[in-house]
């Protein structure tokens, strides 16, 4: 018996020539709330791999619960109480909730033949551990994030887990939504299940973890308490730089009004919105999920038409019917998910980011010329600091910060008046979102119109010099950032 | 040197086509010799290459956009139908040969526009609709196959004037006219695919419909701009059988559709959309031709043995090619 | 009983279409509910409805196999041609007719599950090449049938004679094999967690890998059955036209996977019932026997069929459009 649920010891994992872990070590106590961090690339999910049995290290010892195992498996990491909750939860969204819950003990057991019998009684179990309510019947495809979450966990609980390992659970999730998912985790504590819990939000990591580790480059740099961590020290960690972050000075206090919404209203998604914009202001827009936030800013953009109200750019009450239409009038938008709504992956990424001015670099055959493109990408991924092999890659193989400053360089290049950026940092490395930050700060300097949509209120405080609250489709609140508290603007966006 | 390198590189795909090409022409040639090196044999592959030619291109335009056209046979044989019906009663052998010619040309452009008009119901079904290519292509196929039977009443049409035959299988300078109209059709697709707006806009489309929403562009003019080519291609396909058979069916050709994938997929585009180019089908078409024409030079295979080689082949293409590109990644990988 | 999904379900609309479209034609001709028509109906839509079991377990994965009617006119072929002089128990032929299918459709099974090609166009490749081997290597050709297969043709189940026009319908005891594949079909989809793993590769590939299902091991089955299945029905008709028809088979494979869709199986891969696969093939039949008794030449049956794929599968797009795009904000209406 031993005091760890998991002691891994100098893993080493090499793909091909390329060193994944360089001797790291991760050990978790039995109960304990364990955070992983890491940038991306960092060996985060390598580890996990090798914990939970689908990858072998090719050096070092794991030990679950003081033994050791020198060839670990998927089937035995689940033997020993090893659950992995990955970011797209493995469920199946054609399926039922009883069906989601049931299978794989069913599967794992070597059953031939259906039995509904046992189905319901191994599904209702798994409902009753964590107390939900929730149809059993229903289609998973049908249900929120948040309530997939929880079968999810439900699932991992079924088969005595001892170590439940969530990665990035709470990317998708409400404010409201997290604190139901913390108040679970201390449960599982409760019950004597250890959590770990991959994330690089640092106030998750203070809210919920006692411990963590952080990751770079494959190597530990550092381990310890969360009571003994900070921002700055968990950034430098993290990135292996100093970084410091100024708050934005909006100072044109006279600037003509930019962007003019009156009284805007869509069904089904935000009623009587009415704000003023001054150029060269960063606005932001925070709210629960489902306040009608994002559904402001695609109305604005033009992917729904308002049912009533105006909109007026440089004074002028403009009609905006499709995104055309927005983006004619000067609006660019960058979508919370970059990776299906932002970018074409497959694509080259010198056609991606100058996507919006073929037009401008066709001739009357309307042919396309290649080397404005090329020009312009090479331009753009200078200014921008992108890190590319060769422009004519897929963009599908740059990391997630530099996929992100593609699609920026894609809304830059066309002279916008108002850009808007939906969750511009979710899936973004610390490094390259401090980049992205002192980016758009440049940039309103130089006189564009910017608004931030995030759930990130840190980010939202230093970065914005006013912020908007939406609550259940209405505008509630409308705050200068100046000497506002964190507590205080989370409180009103809830 | 560095050039070639440098055009390797940027289309290893059609580097690796124009060797097969190479490769194939050569192992004909060493094998039927002066049979296959003559100039009647070029002459006669010229005019079979075009009709099947012109459909894999319609095909493969689908194809870019994570599509499929499996009615392009289908409005191919309409059109050549409706051109069989109208004809006759135009032109009698006493027509006089010049307002024979203006009729025929009249009948072709009308030919062309039933074929966009179908390829814009196959876009407006897929854009607009939103049904998925293969279900829609699939009813359309049956609706304008349905239509054909009904207008041919089963049986072949014939009696068409002979200005027709005569025209499309003439020479123009020793090239048969066949080629040529294929060839501005292909130069005209290759174009439109890989150099302008358009095209660029397809494969975009082809890779995310969702992005392609979100950068501006408007999905359902260019699903029905895609199925239009392709409607438009097979009625010039239609055209083509016309004049070489003489008569039209509304069955002709019904293994052209998976000839046309065959060559598609060979020519380097990914069935899953967004990759891939023109060029590489026009080499794709004429290695098939030439396969096609060597094997008719023995006796003793009969024309059946070609659908067990094409489908052998289609299935031999795709792993060839899936084991390229993971090989091609592993590199990226390591790089 | 969730009468509210019920409601909602694409077979319930069907159904009612179905039963629609039968009262038309009954009051129309008067021919419809006839027990001879019954009958001619029943002979027509076994073939089709019994190559439904096996493509709808694959559209369900999220593939599409075009290959069956090669794979059932090759096998059939072969035994019928080969085997006449060897044995007079019908019951090899539909044994090594099926031993055929199952090979190629294992064939297909492992290069679509080991490489992930799009099963349409390596599918489209095997089809290719079962009609080039028949119709190549095997010579074939329009063939009287052998003795054993005629007897067991003409074997029926019973008669129906109807009164008015004289006309005599028989029964054919092949219907027996139909209702047997077809619970076949429902008891390994239903009862059996291969069933669940077919779903669940349909829902996510990955998450049942994860959740411990052979994926490989189901995809390889579901092709290997659909082929099998394709011998046997090969040989069937056979017996049904009393003859040796090689190439009238082609084509039918767009008429059966029409038919799953219109029945609601997702082309995209996870849903679907036997029942409406069905409740779709009986659609599809019916409107091409009703045609003729509604006086509508034949010429005019692929129209129609055409007609039926594309408003069907227009409604269900449609639908799935509307509520793709639907906003779900719950506003708070009160005044500011």
């Amino acid at each position: 018996m031993s005091d760890y649920i998991i002691k891994a010891t100098n893993i080493k994992k090499y793909f091909g020539g390329v060193k994944a872990l360089d001797g790291v070590n991760l050990e978790i106590k039995k109960g304990e709330i364990h955070c992983l961090a890491g940038e991306n690339g960092c060996g985060k999910s390598t580890i996990i791999n090798i914990i939970s049995g689908f990858y072998t290290p090719d050096e070092g010892i794991i030990e679950i619960d003081g033994q050791q195992y020198d060839h670990m498996t998927p089937q035995l990491a689940i033997a020993s109480g090893i659950q992995v909750i990955y970011q797209d939860l493995s469920l199946f969204p054609n399926l039922t909730v009883r069906e989601n819950l049931a299978l794989n003990m069913e599967v794992a057991a070597g059953r031939k033949f259906v039995n509904k019998k046992r189905m319901n009684s191994i599904a209702e179990a798994a409902v009753a551990k964590l107390g939900l309510d929730i149809d059993l019947d229903e289609t998973v495809e049908n249900l929120t994030f948040g309530m997939r979450q929880m079968i999810a966990i439900s699932r991992a609980l079924l088969n005595d887990a001892k170590l439940i390992i969530m990665d990035e659970p709470t990317t998708a999730l409400t404010k409201r939504e997290v604190k139901t998912l913390f108040k679970l985790i201390k449960q599982l504590q409760g019950q004597g299940i250890a959590v770990l819990f991959v994330s690089h939000k640092l106030d998750e990591v203070f809210e919920i973890a006692e411990c963590f580790t952080i990751f770079r480059n494959g190597k530990n740099v550092a381990t310890g308490n969360t009571k003994d961590l900070n921002q700055d020290k968990f950034t430098f960690y993290m990135t292996g730089r100093e970084i410091v972050s100024t708050r934005f000075e909006y100072t044109a206090e006279n600037a003509p009004v930019v962007l003019e919404v009156k009284n805007l209203s869509l069904a089904n998604g935000f009623k009587d919105v009415s704000f003023e914009l001054k150029k060269g202001e960063i606005v932001g827009i925070t709210g629960l999920l489902g306040s009608g936030r994002t559904e402001l800013a695609e109305t604005l953009f033009g992917y729904h038409a308002a049912e009533s109200g105006d909109i007026i750019i440089d004074g002028k009450k403009v009609n905006i019917q499709s995104i055309k239409d927005g983006i004619a009038n000067g609006i660019g938008y960058l979508p919370s998910d970059r990776v299906t709504e932002g970018l074409f992956l497959a694509q080259p990424i010198s056609d991606n980011i100058s996507i919006e001015k073929w037009s401008d670099y066709s001739n009357v055959l309307g042919a396309v010329n290649r080397k404005k493109v090329d020009d312009m990408t090479r331009q753009w991924a200078k200014e921008l600091s992108i890190m590319l092999h060769d422009i004519h890659d897929d963009v599908g193989t740059l990391s997630g910060g530099n996929q992100q400053k593609c699609v920026l360089a894609k809304w830059l290049a066309l002279d916008l008046k108002v850009l808007i950026l939906n969750g511009p940092t979710v899936g973004v490395d610390i490094g390259a979102k401090f980049d992205i930050y002192e980016l758009v700060k440049r940039l309103a300097k130089q006189g564009l119109t910017v608004i931030i949509i995030s759930d990130d209120l840190p980010e939202v405080l230093t970065n914005c010099n006013r912020v908007m609250v939406m609550q259940s489709g209405r505008l509630a609140a409308t705050l200068s950032t100046q000497g506002l508290e964190e507590s205080r603007l989370a409180e009103l966006a809830n | 040197m560095e050039t070639l390198k440098g055009f390797i590189d940027k289309d290893k795909n059609l580097a690796r086509l124009l060797i097969v090409f190479v490769v194939v022409f050569a192992i004909c040639a060493v094998l039927k010799g002066s049979l296959f090196l003559s100039v009647s044999n070029f002459q006669s592959m010229g005019k079979q290459f075009p009709e099947f030619g012109l459909l894999a291109i319609a095909m493969a335009f689908t194809l870019f956009t994570a599509g499929i056209d499996l009615s392009v046979v289908a409005i191919a044989n309409l059109c050549a139908v409706l051109m069989a019906k109208v004809l006759p009663t135009l032109i009698t052998p006493d027509t006089a040969a010049s307002q024979a010619t203006m009729m025929i040309l009249l009948a072709c452009c009308m030919a062309v526009m039933v074929g966009v008009l179908c390829g814009a119901l196959n876009g407006f079904l897929i854009g607009v609709i939103g049904i998925t290519p293969i279900l829609a292509t699939l009813g359309t196929q049956a609706l304008f196959m349905g239509c054909a039977i009904v207008m041919t009443n089963g049986s072949t049409l014939g009696g068409l004037p002979k200005q027709l035959s005569a025209g499309i299988n003439s020479n123009v300078a020793g090239i048969p006219v066949t080629i040529l109209i294929f060839a501005v059709f292909a130069v005209f697709s290759a174009y439109i695919m890989s150099r302008t707006t358009i095209g660029y806009k397809l494969r975009m489309l082809g890779t995310s419909e969702k992005a392609s929403t979100f950068s501006g562009f408007s999905n359902v003019k260019l699903y029905i701009t895609n199925y239009v080519l392709s409607g438009l291609l097979s009625a010039v396909a239609g055209i083509i059988m016309l004049g070489r058979f003489n008569s039209a069916k509304a069955d002709y050709g019904a293994s052209y559709v998976m000839e046309a994938i065959l060559i598609a997929v060979l020519g380097g585009v990914d069935p899953y959309g967004g990759k891939g180019n023109m060029k590489g089908v026009i080499v794709a078409i004429i290695i098939v031709q030439m396969i096609s024409s060597w094997l008719n030079m023995y006796e003793g295979i009969s024309n059946f043995y070609r659908q067990i080689i094409w489908g052998a082949l289609l299935i031999f293409v795709l792993i060839y090619n899936y084991i390229v590109n993971e090989r091609e990644k592993k590199k990226a990988m390591k790089g | 009983m969730n009468w509210k999904r019920v409601f909602k379900s694409t077979e319930f609309y069907v159904a009612v279409v179905l039963l629609l479209l039968c009262m038309a034609v009954q009051i129309k001709s008067g021919q419809f509910f006839t027990g001879n028509n019954l009958v001619d109906i029943t002979r027509a839509f076994s073939i089709p409805a019994m190559f439904c079991i096996g493509e709808m377990f694959v559209i369900i994965t999220g593939g599409v196999d075009v290959s069956f009617p090669a794979i059932a006119s090759m096998s059939m072929f072969i035994v019928c041609s080969e085997m006449e002089h060897m044995t007079s128990n019908p019951l090899a032929f539909f044994v090594v007719a099926m031993f055929i299918g199952l090979a190629i459709g294992l064939i297909n099974g492992f290069i679509i599950a080991k490489f992930r090609f799009p099963a349409l166009i390596v599918t489209l490749g095997t089809s290719s090449i079962c009609f080039g081997i028949m119709q190549g290597v095997f010579k074939s050709r329009e063939y009287p049938l052998c003795a054993p297969l005629y007897e067991l043709g003409q074997t029926k189940l019973f008669s129906v004679t109807n009164s008015v026009s004289g006309l005599t319908s028989d029964m054919p005891i092949g219907v027996i094999l139909m209702i047997l594949l077809i619970f076949a079909g429902w008891f390994i989809l239903n009862k059996t967690m291969l069933g669940r793993g077919i779903y669940a590769i349909g829902g996510d590939v990955k998450a049942a890998q994860r959740a411990g299902f052979n994926v490989f091991g189901i995809l390889m089955f579901i092709y290997a059955f659909s082929g099998c299945m394709a011998g046997l029905i090969g040989v069937l008709r056979s017996t049904m036209l009393l003859a040796v028809h090689p190439n009238n088979l082609e084509g039918l494979e767009m008429t059966v996977i029409a038919a799953c869709v219109l029945g609601g199986v997702r082309m995209a891969g996870g849903k679907g019932t036997v029942l409406g696969a069905l409740l779709g093939m009986a659609l599809l039949t019916i409107v091409d026997n009703s045609l003729i008794l509604l006086d509508i030449s034949t010429t005019w049956q692929k129209v129609f069929t055409g007609a039926i794929i594309i408003i069907g599968t227009a409604a269900s797009a449609l639908q799935a459009k509307r509520d793709e795009r639907k906003l779900t904000v719950k506003l708070n209406e009160g005044g500011k």
